[in-house]
């Protein structure tokens, strides 16, 4: 079926939409990172800036640990990522694959636990952590960020090794593999871009979160980038703009880097399964 | 690859295990300072201030903490209830009536100096005391001033208001009106937050809202002091349109570039904003800080000053409060006061010559810190939910017109007072 010429116009008008509704808080964050504290008082701020300045980035280094703090957090999100993903995969492939009350019951309960608020755990969270010696601890942390983004990864890894054909592993059963020569050889390949997809979840959630470690982490040293950026945000709102603005782009960058260099590897991932071949 | 994986892996815990936590032994007494100064002056003074503190107590370490405005409720709750707080708290005063209740924080009764007791008027210790105890020592404070165009309200030839003759809440009105027109207005309220700025400018007029009976319990009475500064600020939106009704969901900063472009003659704002207009200010552009309108009771005015506090779990009492005593000597107030572009609460601080230079209206906002007391709210049970849920959409809709004075009453003091009932049970 061929799709009208003001039709596919039309729907070409609606991506530019979208594109733009999306970067638009990502340009805006890149031109405030490059203005003057005079530019951004300025009733009617350019997307431009008109004396592009590099002040901002100074001044948020100058004040703020950015280097250390961007290091702590791409420890707690890596770490928090591989973990995750080597737990949710056997998990979700178990899961998959047997399906018993047991398996239904465990993705009862991950669904279920997605419906609590971090404000209800994080006080008995809190405490646990004290009693294992983990608060003001960057693996404490990793292990909190673990915990929460472990239920959506093995949920997300569940649909990718069901979207693997079981045909495929009893194949290559009867050309004579084992158990552990077909999950190395045949699923895990397969598997791949879910397991990027969940990986890059579990980095990006780790790597954006603010509470958990404004809570857990009491040393300045051991601080993450989005609770040091707060440090640019004063009473009532009020907020030192350009710094925040440049810190806060440096701290996106590393996620669009990953998601540069996964993309392929992450759609692939996403529209494994959506249809039977 | 597996083996790639799996060096990865342990490299990665090594390093996690390396950033754990060693537990203390022995040595001096460290106590842990949470400061929520974020303006690079005011962090470089409670630094400084940290180190010269620790080069002269061996056996009491200070280590510096940064906290953030943004969520110190939360996290200090949490912290709270784990027994992980720190030892000296900073906050705001209006932040402390459910920790000072919920037996979390110490009672300085007992541990400050006489020094630092007699340092600070009644009234500031007053938006500290809980009860019977006082939970915090107030240090800095800010009232809400008028940041006006110079060179507009001269063109204008207005009276120009001073501390020893403000303008009245009629005469504000009259003028804002008088500078209007032509798309420009006299005055932009930001009223983000419109519960604090009404209740705290209403002491002007003699307005106190919370009234507490004889049994103790605490209700709203919308009096005709109460109406003054809700009626002002109504009469310019709807009825003399001086004031924009689109500045009125805004924040402070929100209306600086309105103001720096000649939209706006004056913004009413706290004093600490000054720093923000030094910085963003057109070159050339003349500003200056005026008081804000006075009423029957003069220039009257509730503030919820910052404040230290002690954690009631430190082992360390005592220390604390030797530090906080150290930290807000009269010379050292005056040096925080500085950094963050307010004004001390100190009497003997209040009278540095560096606080009444004209230079960015330092000598008009030291002129009214007499005038400063605690906000009425501050010390009432249930005050934030009567404010979330009751207060700031009443208000709101007053100030935009789409309610009338009689509804406004009618929400604040019956629905309010339903609220309240049930936290004085």
């Amino acid at each position: 079926m061929r799709t009208r010429p003001a039709a596919r116009a039309g729907q070409y008008a609606a991506l530019l939409a979208y594109l733009v509704f999306l970067a638009f808080p990502l340009l805006w964050l890149l031109s405030t990172a490059f203005k003057s504290p005079t530019e951004l008082g300025s009733l009617h701020p350019t997307w431009i800036p008109r004396h592009p300045t590099l002040a901002n980035f100074r001044q948020a280094f100058d004040e703020q640990p950015l280097l250390r703090a961007g290091l702590n957090s791409l420890l707690a999100a890596l770490g928090a990522a591989l973990i995750a993903v080597l737990l949710a995969t056997p998990l979700a492939y178990v899961i998959a694959r047997r399906r018993t009350a047991l398996s239904r019951a465990v993705t009862g309960w991950v669904v279920v636990s997605q419906a609590f608020p971090f404000v209800l755990v994080i006080i008995p969270l809190f405490l646990v952590l004290k009693h294992l010696r983990l608060i003001d601890s960057l693996f404490g942390l990793v292990m909190v960020y673990v915990v929460w983004a472990l239920p959506f990864a093995l949920w997300m890894l569940v649909g990718h090794v069901r979207a693997v054909p079981v045909e495929l592993e009893e194949a290559a059963a009867v050309d004579g593999a084992g158990r552990l020569r077909t999950l190395v050889s045949v699923t895990a390949p397969l598997l791949a871009p879910g397991i990027v997809a969940t990986g890059l979840f579990a980095f990006v959630t780790a790597w954006n979160e603010f509470f958990f470690a404004l809570v857990l982490l009491k040393t300045p040293e051991k601080q993450t980038l989005p609770v040091v950026l707060t440090h640019f945000i004063g009473a009532e709102g009020v907020a030192d703009l350009g710094p925040l603005a440049a810190a806060a782009f440096l701290a996106t960058l590393p996620s669009l880097v990953v998601f540069a260099l996964v993309q392929r590897r992450i759609a692939g991932g996403l529209l494994a399964g959506a249809v039977k071949s | 690859m597996r083996t790639r994986l799996t060096t990865a892996v342990v490299v990665l815990l090594l390093l996690l295990a390396g950033c754990t936590s060693a537990s203390r032994t022995g040595g001096p007494i460290t106590l842990r300072f949470q400061s929520l100064a974020w303006q690079d002056e005011s962090v470089a003074a409670n630094r400084e201030l940290v180190e010269e503190w620790n080069a002269t107590h061996s056996d009491v370490k200070v280590e510096y903490v940064q906290g953030s405005w943004d969520s110190v409720h939360d996290q200090l709750l949490t912290s709270f209830e784990g027994g992980e707080a720190p030892d000296i708290i900073h906050d705001a005063s209006d932040d402390l009536a459910d920790f000072a209740y919920g037996g979390y924080l110490a009672d300085l009764t007992g541990l400050l100096t006489d020094r630092l007791k007699s340092g600070i008027p009644l009234r500031s210790w007053r938006t500290a005391t809980f009860g019977n105890g006082i939970y915090g020592v107030p240090f800095l404070q800010e009232p809400r001033v008028l940041i006006a165009n110079t060179t507009w309200l001269a063109e204008a030839g207005v009276r120009i208001p001073t501390p020893e003759h403000p303008w009245t809440w009629a005469e504000f009105r009259q003028i804002t009106e008088r500078l209007s027109g032509d798309g420009r207005y006299g005055v932009a309220w930001p009223l983000k937050e419109p519960v604090s700025a009404t209740l705290n400018l209403s002491l002007s007029a003699g307005g106190q809202l919370f009234h507490r009976g004889a049994d103790g319990k605490v209700t709203v009475r919308f009096r005709a002091a109460d109406q003054v500064v809700p009626r002002t600020v109504h009469d310019q939106v709807v009825v003399d349109h001086s004031a924009p009704d689109s500045t009125l969901g805004s924040g402070g900063s929100d209306t600086l570039p309105g103001f720096f472009a000649g939209r706006y003659a004056m913004v009413p704002l706290g004093f600490s904003y000054r720093q923000q207009i030094v910085q963003q200010a057109p070159k050339g552009f003349r500003w200056e800080v005026l008081p804000a309108p006075a009423g029957a009771d003069g220039l009257a005015q509730g503030v919820s000053p910052q404040t230290l506090s002690i954690a009631a779990d430190s082992p360390h009492k005592k220390e604390a409060a030797e530090f906080i005593d150290f930290l807000l000597r009269p010379k050292n107030m005056v040096r925080l006061a500085l950094g963050d572009w307010m004004l001390p609460t100190g009497t003997e601080a209040l009278g540095d010559p560096a606080l009444h230079t004209a230079t960015y209206g330092w000598a008009t906002g030291t002129a009214l810190a007499g005038h400063l007391g605690p906000a009425p709210a501050q010390t009432v049970r249930g005050y934030p939910e009567w404010k979330d849920k009751v207060a700031t959409p009443a208000l709101q809709e007053y100030y935009s017109g789409a309610i009338g004075l009689g509804e406004l009453r009618h929400r604040l003091e019956t629905d309010g007072n339903l609220v309240l009932a049930r936290y004085q049970r």
